[in-house]
């Protein structure tokens, strides 16, 4: 194989560089900023068209044949993945290009973004257990840096949190690799799933595997290891909290959907049992925490929480159904949560908070603004026809044909409880009429039109999930089937022997 | 050996974890550092413990006859030991900033983002 597979990593670093070298040249990190994302979002649309028909694409870094070297590797997840990280960061750049106050680009916003997508690549394309570990803690520490970027009272003390409680689900990832490594001698994706599977150390692999559900539901935000999440999300500016919302839990359930599918799939009755249960518990306490909220920013973080449910949901039933689910799920819910982050960005921008007993008649004052944010409410609600419906209805349906009643239930009324709170917002702060009068802070800033682009691009998507979900499905099917049959990875990575 | 470092990896484990459910940043601070320090000498330990046996071939020395120690797990512990030195210095740097604005190192002040 080419050197394709790296170039997702390559190129980030290369426009993180670039921007540094340009540090006081703001407009110049601007435009590096998009044109990079753009190559990012290219070189994924290649990857996926390689990797499409079931291809793996692998690459062993300085030629050191797997097992020995570190493989890269590409298959129909990661390459989905990749995609969403080039669409996210094509959005986030032209919005941070023009929302971003001047003094966080002056310390180094940009760079900082392509270092996190940087770290985020890596983690979709390795495939030894130690390089996660190293493009976890990669985009961590940029991740940090942007959330306590401006120094504001409560970004500090959001950031607190978010590091100590991130350092610790390292630690315990760390100390999980080095048991797996002990018992298996290797670190390679491929050749420990072989090892693992061959079952001769059953205590010990449910062991290190409940400790990789620990670390990585401490990242991902799953229950009850969630309570980082709503303390930090909401407090850098909208744009960041769009960017993590959008990667950073969701590479925390990459890892898991990876680990889970690939080493420790032999005792599927318990540990996925685990993670199912968990994954109820993650949805409903989701859910519930938004109903007691009414600021914008809140409801949409601890949202983010119950949709973590949902995507492992799909892992924890472990079908083919049920994986095909979260494929289109985690496609889904990147997008509009992303969105839904934007937009709420947009309304602080224009009325100057996002409190709902404040805000009101937004729906008289901006019916596009508001049509935009029904149709993504709406799909994170999971109306028919847009994205999130399908997806919820494979997740249900799998339940059901796995005859996993309770969470169907609870997946439902989750479902419910969401409307509950889309309505919520879309009452208070569009149909409502203003309690007071709030002044435009920003009748028409000259960069509005700017900030509703990546706000169009990414309902337009929403709208064509549900409307193409046919090609959508067929996608994600063949890359449930290429997880639920790791021999196929093994293969590619390993060579067959 | 190993029941003496397993001990070892035990304690701190134990005190990182205690010093982390402290109150006081500082002392977060470096109950994380133990914590880490746990897990690169779990990994250590992981990998196996041999004495003299340096994973150099000797000369005119076909394969690895003898059982060497095993390199893996000292390069995986160098690569997390310059991580968390990094980790460390920017939380260090963080908490300081915290400690300055909000006027306090008690954790359970910090209540601005509770709500």
């Amino acid at each position: 194989m080419t050197l394709l597979p790296s170039l997702p990593i390559i190129i980030p670093l290369a426009g993180a560089v670039l921007c540094m070298l340009m540090r006081r040249n703001i407009a110049a990190q601007r435009v590096i900023a998009l044109v990079t994302s753009g190559i990012i979002l290219l070189i994924s649309l290649y990857i996926m068209m390689l990797t499409k028909d079931g291809t793996i694409a692998v690459m062993n870094v300085g030629d050191w044949q797997a097992p020995y070297g570190i493989t890269l590797v590409i298959d129909m997840l990661s390459s989905v993945m990749l995609l969403l990280v080039g669409l996210l960061a094509v959005g986030i750049s032209i919005y941070a290009g023009a929302a971003l106050d001047t003094e966080r680009v002056k310390y180094g916003f940009f760079p900082l973004m392509l270092i996190l997508l940087m770290g985020v690549n890596g983690a979709f394309v390795t495939g030894d257990l130690f390089n996660l570990y190293v493009w976890f803690e990669v985009l961590l520490t940029a991740s940090f840096i942007l959330l306590a970027l401006g120094g504001e009272r409560a970004q500090l003390e959001g950031s607190i949190k978010y590091v100590a409680l991130n350092l610790l689900s390292s630690a315990l990832f760390l100390a999980g690799i080095g048991i797996l490594y002990g018992m298996a001698g290797t670190l390679n994706m491929a050749e420990l799933a072989q090892v693992v599977q061959q079952g001769e150390r059953g205590g010990l692999v449910t062991m290190v595997a409940v400790m990789f559900i620990m670390a990585f539901g401490i990242k991902c935000g799953m229950f009850p290891l969630y309570f980082w999440l709503p303390a930090s999300y909401p407090t850098p500016p909208h744009v960041v909290t769009a960017l993590f919302s959008g990667l950073l839990t969701k590479v925390g359930v990459y890892a898991l959907i990876r680990v889970f599918t690939l080493i420790f799939s032999t005792d599927p009755e318990f540990l996925h049992g685990l993670i199912l249960i968990g994954a109820g518990l993650t949805m409903l306490s989701g859910v519930l925490a938004a109903a007691s909220h009414y600021e914008i920013r809140k409801i949409l973080s601890v949202h983010i929480v119950s949709q973590i449910g949902y995507i492992l949901m799909g892992l924890g039933l472990f079908t083919k159904l049920a994986l095909t689910g979260t494929v289109v799920y985690l496609m889904h819910v990147i997008i509009v949560k992303t969105n839904l982050f934007l937009i709420a960005g947009i309304i602080k921008r224009i009325k100057g908070t996002n409190d709902l007993h404040r805000l009101g008649g937004l729906y008289k004052e901006r019916p596009g603004l508001s049509i935009l944010f029904l149709i993504s409410a709406m799909s994170l609600a999971g109306i028919p026809p847009l994205s999130g419906f399908f997806a919820k209805l494979t997740l249900i349906i799998a339940g059901l044909r796995a005859e996993s009643w309770l969470i169907v239930v609870v997946a439902l009324g989750v479902s419910l409880l969401t409307l509950y709170s889309m309505t919520k917002i879309w009452a208070y702060a569009f149909w409502k009429p203003a309690p007071e009068l709030l002044p435009d802070l920003d009748p028409m800033p000259k960069g509005q039109w700017i900030l509703l682009l990546p706000v169009i691009g990414y309902t337009v998507i929403i709208i064509s999930i549900g409307v193409f979900a046919g090609p959508v499905f067929d996608y994600a099917d063949l890359a449930a089937e290429q997880l639920m049959e790791p021999q196929r990875y093994m293969e590619a990575v390993l060579g067959g022997n | 050996m190993e029941i003496l470092l397993a001990i070892v990896v035990g304690t701190l484990y134990a005190s990182g974890i205690y010093l982390m459910m402290r109150r006081n940043l500082v002392q977060l601070i470096i109950g994380l550092g133990l914590l880490s320090h746990g897990a690169n000498l779990l990994i250590f330990i992981a990998g196996g413990l041999r004495s003299n046996r340096a994973p150099i071939l000797a000369e005119g020395e076909k394969g690895f006859s003898t059982v060497m120690a095993d390199p893996l797990p000292q390069a995986l512990i160098l690569t997390s030991i310059v991580i968390s030195f990094a980790l460390t210095a920017f939380a260090l740097v963080l908490f300081l900033k915290t400690y300055r604005i909000v006027g306090t190192d008690d954790v359970d002040e910090m209540k601005e983002t509770d709500t």
